[in-house]
């Protein structure tokens, strides 16, 4: 595939480096000549010294035969405009967005963009997830296509009033899911309404950020 | 009207004190405050300090109830995802974004935005000054300077 790159940050350069190993073509629009300098000495001739944003830039990256686009700067601005003009100009099918203020994500959607990628909110679960380790209590492992339903994990405690309870018997609250249980010494399954939840099992759930309380109430 | 104004430079600020003098309810948004003193002394209107692409910001300015929404600060991208933030996320039924670049203006045109593109308005108003026929002005020559 072509991948156009815009924005060679330590994102934008890590995912060039990625995708070149993977065997992909890459070009990577990079607005400080220096950073593409330092990009085409460790990768090969890959980077376009200009502002992404630009029709003219992108049409020189050969944009119009691009089948990703990936707007990694570090300004949501910047994304945005860099996944409009490629879509509206050059019919670009695919575009993956990075979003520095999460706050910002509502709007790319509004927009009609449902790849985003956004670092500070992925490193906000990865350190939840850590500080929940161990706690047995339900963790958010990550939102699912950027709806409202979460996909959570949660450990079963030993004397929990739900060890030995069908999935059937559970209170389980609406727009919930159980998708996996991981069992100690087995291997997962996925259960069904007679399975039976054991002591330590870590079940995996998806359901609505609404109803994550009552879930976790629900596996206490 | 309701008018938020963004950018309040040269443009925003001349804009902004004109509107306001002729009555409507006028909030300005900038980045830096210090560009609040091209607002002259009279200026009855709000003032909000921050980027007015952020839709909180966007909020505290009072954009919800804004009839009109002006992206007048000095950068395309910036004012492009203003006036699509102040359209699809607060509703404002009217925008309007200063877009340099004439690239760029036609792909925001082809989004639904209203667009004014200084560049090309002052590239034919140049032309006219510089080559329009009138009595009081020099015909146009070949052997001019050649910049």
């Amino acid at each position: 595939m072509y991948i156009v790159i815009v924005g060679g940050g330590k994102v934008g350069r890590g995912a060039a480096r990625d995708l070149i190993g993977m065997g992909h073509e890459v070009c990577v629009i990079e607005r400080e000549a220096d950073t593409a300098w330092s990009i085409n000495h460790e990768l090969g001739e890959v980077a376009l010294v200009g502002d992404g944003t630009e029709v003219h830039v992108q049409q020189a990256a050969g944009m119009n035969r691009a089948d990703v686009v990936v707007a990694c700067t570090g300004r949501d601005q910047a994304n945005l405009a860099v996944g409009q003009t490629a879509a509206t100009r050059f019919g670009a099918g695919k575009v993956i967005a990075r979003i520095n203020d999460p706050r910002n994500e509502s709007i790319f959607r509004a927009l009609g963009f449902d790849n985003t990628v956004s670092a500070t909110t992925s490193i906000v679960n990865a350190i939840e997830l850590e500080v929940n380790k161990g706690l047995q209590s339900l963790t958010r492992l990550t939102q699912l296509a950027s709806s409202s339903f979460m996909l959570s994990q949660q450990r079963v405690a030993e004397q929990s009033s739900v060890v030995g309870c069908t999935v059937r018997e559970l209170r389980l609250p609406p727009s919930t899911l159980l998708v996996l249980v991981v069992r100690e010494g087995d291997d997962a399954l996925i259960p069904g309404p007679n399975t039976t939840i054991h002591a330590s099992d870590l079940v995996i759930a998806v359901t609505h950020v609404q109803h994550e309380a009552a879930l976790r109430a629900a596996l206490t | 009207m309701r008018v938020v104004i963004m950018g309040c430079g040269r443009l925003g600020s001349m804009l902004a004190g004109e509107l306001d003098a002729e009555g409507h309810h006028v909030t300005v948004i900038d980045i830096d405050q210090a560009a609040f003193n091209w607002l002259g002394d009279g200026f009855s209107g709000t003032r909000v300090v921050g980027p007015g692409e952020d839709s909180a910001i966007q909020e505290v300015a009072g954009v919800k109830h804004a009839d009109v929404f002006l992206a007048l600060a000095n950068g395309d991208n910036r004012n492009a995802m203003a006036v699509q933030v102040a359209k699809h996320i607060h509703g404002a039924p009217r925008v309007v974004a200063r877009i340099y670049d004439p690239d760029r203006a036609e792909v925001y045109q082809q989004l639904g935005i209203n667009v004014v593109n200084p560049t090309t308005i002052l590239d034919q108003m140049v032309r006219e000054a510089a080559f329009a026929t009138s009595p009081e002005s020099d015909a146009p020559s070949s052997d001019g300077d050649g910049v």
